[in-house]
C-alpha cells in the first residue's frame, strides 16, 4: 500500500514525512524524522518515555498514529531549548541531579513542562501525581519532584519581577 | 595521598553533569538511537511454550518472502562445550549463555529466543517471523524453585547433576548446586540460645525493570572484522561474549558503547548482540535489533524467586547465639543463581560464633536470572532482618539497640571466610537512632520498620586515559559505561589530582578499540576501581607536567613540586622561576617533549564493603489491605562521597526499587507456565505518587583501599527495603509478614486470616 504523505508542524516547523498507516507517531519520529530524543520503553503508553505534546495536549506518542498529526501541532525534546538556551526545567534537572541513566529524562522534561504551563505553583502531592504516567526506575523520583518544584519556584520569582 | 587528606577542592561538590545537556535535550544517543545506511531490521521468534523439544523449525517461506535478507537458527553460533570459563564476577559457562540467546534442542521458557530473521522492513520482519514454523513437543514445566526440587519434577537438563554434594548424585535433577558456608558449631551455638526464632519466607522473582529495552546494531563486513554499538553495562563484556559464541577473535570485534538507560545488572550478559552479528555475517547488511517491553519481561532478567528459611538463636539480653539460612533460589532456565550471595551476605551484618548457611541453586522455566543490584542479598536479608525485628519484639528489646549490641565491625570473621576491613556499619546505626525520624510520633495503623544490609563491593580491572590538550584542558578516557552519572565523578577525581577546573575535564566513554580492558560497570566497582585509575593516571599526568617544568627551568625533576594546578620550583630562595600553570605547561609540550598524557590499568584491590540501614514508615489500610509509604529515610556508609548528590540519587533509586520489590512487583505466571503480567501496566513499578521523598543520610568512613576513600555505594541500598517495609507493615498490622510482594490482597489476606486465627 502506498505510503500517506503526511503535512504537520514540529516544534514550531513545517514538517511532512511519509508513513505507513501501523506506523505511531514514536515511529515517524523515530525512524523517518531523526527526532530519537522521544524514547519508547514500553510501546503501551505505560511508561511516558515517548511524551510529547500533540497541539498542547500531553500524549504518549506510542499511542498515536502518525498519520494522525496531519494538521497538527506536535512538541517534542527537541523542541524544548530555545537554540542552545535551556528551558528552566531542563537546566533544573541538571542542578537537582534528577537523572541517573537519562533514558527518561525527555519525557520527564516534556511532561513537567506541561505541568508548569498549567500550574505554576503546584503542591508536591499535584506534581507527583501529575507525573505518575512516567517511569523512572533509576531516581526514586525524589530529585524529579525537587527539579519540578524548584522550577517552579523559580519561574514565579521571575514572573513576580518580570 | 592518603585517607588523611580531608580538604577537597572538587570531591564532595556538586558540578553539573558532564553528559546533563545531551540527556535533558534528547541528544544522547542511547541503543536504539544509533541509525547506519542500509540497515536492515532484525526480528526474534520466540517459544510460546514454557518447556519444549524443537523438533524442527522450517524457515524456508520465511527465507523466500521478498525483502528478507537472512534467517539465522542455533546452528548459527558456534556449539560450544560446557565447561565454566573463569573471568568477571562469578565463573560463566558459554554453552549455556550460547543456549540462552538461542534455543538448542529444546525451549526451556516461554519467549526463548529459536529463530531470528532480518528484513528490510519492520512490517516485512514481522510478516516473514510469522511464516516460521517450527515443530515443538510440549514437555511439562515447572515454576516454582520448592516444586523444581521435588523429586519427579520435570526435568530441564538431562545433565545436570548437583554439585557441591558428596556423592555427586548418579541421576539427574533441577538443583544445580548447593554451597554451604559454616563458622563455629551450629547445634552448640543454638544450645547456647534462650530464644530461638526459626521462620520460612518468600519472594517472588522481579525484572531490573529498566526503561530502556536492549537494543544492537550490528555490521558485519567481508574481511570478517564486525562494529557492534549496544548499550550494555560493559562493551568489553560484549566484546567477549560476542567472540566466544560466534567463534571470532576478540580482535575482529570493536563494540562502541552507547548511552545506557538502566541496567541495574540486568545488562551484564548478551542477548540481541549474537544474533545480530549471524544475521549481518548473513546479508552483508548492518542490523539492527530492538526488544519489546514483552520481549524483555520474558527472555531477559530477572531475579530469582526465592525460598529463604532463618534460624537465630539468643541470649535474653539480646546477644546472638546462631544463626542459619537455607536459601533456596530459581536460577531460571540455566544454573547460577545468586543464591551463594545470599549465603555470604544475609548474615554478615551481625557477628555470630556459630553461623550456617546452605544455598540451593535450582533451574525451572523461567528466563535465566540475571544479576539485579547487590544479586541475591535482599532476599536472605529480608529474611534475617525480618527475624531480627520478631526476636526484638519477643525480647522487648529496640531494634535498633539490638543490631547494635550484635553489629559486624572491622575485622569481624564473616560466615564466608574474610575478615571485614574496615567498615562503617555501627556509624550507619547510631546515624538511625539520632535521626528524627526514628523518635518521630506514629499514627493510627501506622509503623516503622527498621532493616540493614551488607554488599562487599568490588574492584577488579580497569583502564583510564588523560591527554592533556594544547589549550590545558585535559581529556580523561575510561572503559566503563556510565550508568548513574560517573563520567562526573571520574573528571571530579581527575581534577582533583590535577588541580584543575572540573570544567575544564572532559570525560569520555572509550569503545573497545580506544581504551585498555576494564571489567564491566557492576559490583559497585566504575567509582571505586575505575576512578582509581582515574587518580593514576592523573599522578602519572602530573608526573609528566613536572618533568616538562623542569626542563622550562632547567632544572632536576625532583626540583619540582605540583601544587594547585601549577608547577613549583623548590629551589630555595630561587625566585626567578615562577610557577607555571598545567596549561602553561600544555602550550610549551611541543618544545619539552611531545604531547603530555596519561595511561595507567590497574586491578583494583582494596574495595571498601558497604553497609546501610533504612527506616521505613506505612500506613496500612484496614479495608483494603493498601500500604502507602509515608516516610522513609536510607542512611549508608558511603565512605567518601565524590558528588553527594549522585550517590544520594543511589540510595533513592535503590530504596525505591526495595520498595516495588516488597510492595507490587512479581512474576505472574498461568497454569501453561506463560508470564501473564509481560508489561508495565500489570508489573507494577512505583511511580511518582506511590511515593514520600526519600531521605538519605551520607555516613562517610573512608576506604584506606581508595586513594579519597571511596566505597561503592549503588548496590546496598536495595538491600534492606524489603525487610523494612515488610517490618514496618507488621509492626503497623500487629501480622508478622513472610511473603512478597506485599499487595492489597494478600496483606487483606494475611489480616483476616489472623482475625480468624485470633
Amino acid at each position: 500500500m502506498a505510503k500517506h504523505h503526511i503535512q504537520t508542524t514540529i516544534n514550531g516547523e513545517p514538517a511532512e514525512f511519509l508513513c505507513e498507516t501501523q506506523q505511531t507517531l514514536l515511529d515517524v519520529l523515530r525512524d523517518e524524522l531523526d527526532l530519537t530524543g522521544s524514547k519508547e520503553g514500553c510501546g503501551t503508553g505505560d511508561c511516558g518515555a515517548c511524551s510529547v505534546l500533540l497541539d498542547g495536549r500531553l500524549v504518549c506518542a506510542c499511542l498515536v498514529l502518525g498519520v494522525e498529526a496531519a494538521g497538527h501541532e506536535i512538541s517534542t525534546i527537541e523542541g524544548v531549548a530555545q537554540g542552545n538556551v535551556l528551558h528552566p526545567l531542563q537546566q533544573a534537572f541538571l542542578n537537582e541531579a534528577a537523572l541517573q541513566c537519562g533514558i527518561c529524562t525527555p519525557g520527564f522534561i516534556i511532561a513537567g513542562k506541561a505541568l508548569l504551563e498549567r500550574n505554576l505553583n503546584p503542591t508536591e502531592t499535584e506534581v507527583r501525581y501529575w507525573l505518575a504516567g512516567n517511569l523512572c526506575r533509576c531516581t526514586g523520583y525524589d530529585k524529579i519532584v525537587r527539579a519540578v518544584m524548584n522550577c517552579a519556584a523559580q519561574m514565579r520569582e521571575e514572573a513576580s519581577h518580570g | 595521598m592518603g585517607n588523611e587528606q580531608n580538604t577537597f577542592r572538587v570531591v564532595g561538590t556538586r558540578p553539573v553533569r558532564p553528559d546533563g545537556v545531551d540527556k535533558v535535550t534528547g541528544r544522547a544517543e542511547f541503543g536504539a538511537d544509533h541509525q547506519l545506511p542500509g540497515m536492515l531490521v532484525g526480528v526474534v521468534v520466540r517459544s510460546p511454550h514454557a518447556h519444549a523439544r524443537i523438533k524442527s523449525i522450517d524457515v524456508s517461506a520465511a527465507r523466500a518472502v521478498p525483502g528478507v535478507l537472512a534467517v539465522v537458527t542455533a546452528a548459527d553460533l558456534v556449539d560450544l562445550p560446557s565447561e565454566l570459563s573463569s573471568g568477571g564476577e562469578a565463573p560463566i559457562n558459554f554453552r549455556h549463555v550460547s543456549h540462552n540467546v538461542i534455543a538448542r534442542d529444546k525451549a526451556l521458557y516461554e519467549g526463548h529466543a529459536v529463530a531470528a530473521l532480518a528484513a528490510t522492513s519492520t512490517a516485512i520482519a514481522a510478516a516473514a517471523a510469522a511464516l516460521i514454523k517450527v515443530d515443538y513437543e510440549v514437555l511439562p514445566h515447572v515454576i516454582d524453585v520448592l516444586e523444581a526440587m521435588r523429586e519427579g519434577a520435570p526435568l530441564l537438563h538431562p545433565d545436570l547433576f548437583t554439585t557441591g554434594v558428596t556423592p555427586t548424585p548418579t541421576t539427574a535433577s533441577n538443583v544445580a548446586g548447593v554451597t554451604e558456608f559454616a563458622l563455629g558449631d551450629i547445634a552448640k551455638g543454638f544450645a547456647e540460645a534462650e530464644v530461638i526464632i526459626e521462620r520460612e519466607y518468600t519472594t517472588q522473582p522481579v525484572h531490573q525493570g529498566y526503561i530502556e529495552p536492549h537494543a544492537v546494531t550490528a555490521t558485519f563486513g567481508a574481511d570478517g572484522t564486525a562494529s557492534v554499538w549496544c548499550s550494555s553495562q560493559g562493551q568489553f563484556m560484549v566484546r567477549e561474549f560476542c567472540a566466544k559464541l560466534m567463534g571470532m577473535d576478540i580482535g575482529q570485534i570493536r563494540v562502541i558503547p552507547l548511552e545506557i538507560g538502566g541496567g541495574f545488572g540486568g545488562k551484564t550478559t548478551v542477548y540481541l548482540e549474537p544474533l545480530a552479528l549471524a544475521l549481518s555475517r548473513q546479508s552483508g547488511r548492518p542490523v539492527k535489533m530492538v526488544m519489546s517491553r514483552g520481549d524483555v519481561f520474558k527472555a531477559t532478567g530477572p531475579t530469582s524467586g526465592t525460598h529463604v528459611k532463618i534460624k537465630l538463636g539468643a541470649k535474653r539480653d539480646g546477644t546472638f547465639t546462631a544463626g542459619e539460612m537455607t536459601l533456596k533460589y530459581q536460577a531460571g532456565a540455566y544454573p547460577g543463581s545468586p543464591a551463594f550471595l545470599g549465603g555470604m551476605t544475609g548474615l554478615t551484618p551481625y557477628l555470630f560464633e556459630h553461623a550456617k548457611a546452605t544455598c540451593y541453586d535450582v533451574v525451572s522455566n523461567r528466563p535465566k536470572s540475571a544479576a539485579y543490584r547487590a544479586p541475591g542479598a535482599p532476599m536472605a536479608a529480608f529474611g534475617v532482618e525480618s527475624a531480627i525485628d520478631e526476636l526484638a519484639q519477643q525480647l522487648n528489646i529496640d531494634p535498633l539497640e539490638l543490631r547494635l549490641k550484635n553489629a559486624a565491625t572491622t575485622g569481624m570473621r564473616t560466615l564466608y571466610g574474610a575478615k571485614l576491613p574496615v567498615v562503617g556499619y555501627v556509624e550507619t546505626l547510631e546515624a538511625a537512632k539520632a535521626h528524627p525520624h526514628y523518635s518521630a510520633p506514629l499514627g493510627p495503623n501506622q509503623g516503622r520498620g527498621i532493616a540493614s544490609g551488607f554488599w562487599f563491593n568490588i574492584g577488579g580491572p580497569s583502564s583510564a586515559a588523560i591527554h592533556v590538550n594544547e589549550d590545558g584542558t585535559v581529556e580523561v578516557v575510561t572503559g566503563n559505561p556510565d550508568i548513574g552519572g560517573s563520567r562526573a565523578s571520574m573528571a571530579m577525581m581527575a581534577a582533583e589530582v590535577l588541580g584543575i577546573d572540573f570544567a575544564h575535564v572532559k570525560p569520555t566513554i572509550g569503545d573497545t578499540a580506544q581504551i585498555a580492558y576494564s571489567f564491566l560497570t557492576g559490583g559497585s566497582r566504575v567509582t571505586f576501581a575505575t576512578g582509581k585509575a582515574v587518580i593514576e593516571a592523573a599522578e602519572a599526568t602530573v608526573l609528566q607536567l613536572c618533568g616538562r617544568a623542569a626542563k622550562m627551568w632547567k632544572v632536576e625533576p625532583y626540583e619540582v613540586e605540583w601544587r594547585a594546578g601549577s608547577a613549583h620550583c623548590t629551589r630555595v630562595d630561587d625566585t626567578t622561576r615562577a610557577p607555571v600553570t598545567l596549561a602553561e605547561i600544555a602550550h610549551q609540550a611541543g618544545r619539552t617533549g611531545g604531547p603530555i598524557s596519561g595511561n595507567v590499568s590497574i586491578n583494583a584491590a582494596g574495595a571498601g564493603p558497604g553497609f546501610g540501614t533504612h527506616l521505613c514508615d506505612v500506613e496500612v489500610d484496614p479495608e483494603t489491605g493498601s500500604v502507602k509509604i509515608i516516610r522513609y529515610t536510607a542512611i549508608q556508609d558511603v565512605g567518601r562521597a565524590i558528588h553527594p548528590a549522585y550517590v544520594e540519587g543511589q540510595l533513592q533509586g535503590g530504596a525505591v526499587q526495595g520498595i516495588g520489590w516488597a510492595l507490587n512487583e512479581a512474576y505472574l505466571y498461568d497454569e501453561k507456565g506463560c508470564l501473564l503480567n509481560s508489561g508495565f501496566l500489570d508489573y507494577r513499578m512505583p511511580v511518582a505518587s506511590d511515593l514520600p521523598m526519600i531521605d538519605t543520610v551520607l555516613v562517610e568512613v573512608p576506604n584506606p583501599g581508595h586513594p579519597f576513600g571511596v566505597r561503592g555505594v549503588g548496590e546496598v541500598p536495595i538491600v534492606p527495603p524489603l525487610a523494612a517495609v515488610a517490618n514496618a507493615v507488621s509492626r503497623a498490622t500487629g501480622v508478622r509478614m513472610t511473603d512478597l510482594p506485599l499487595s492489597p490482597p494478600h496483606v487483606l489476606a494475611q489480616l483476616d486470616r489472623a482475625k480468624t486465627a485470633g
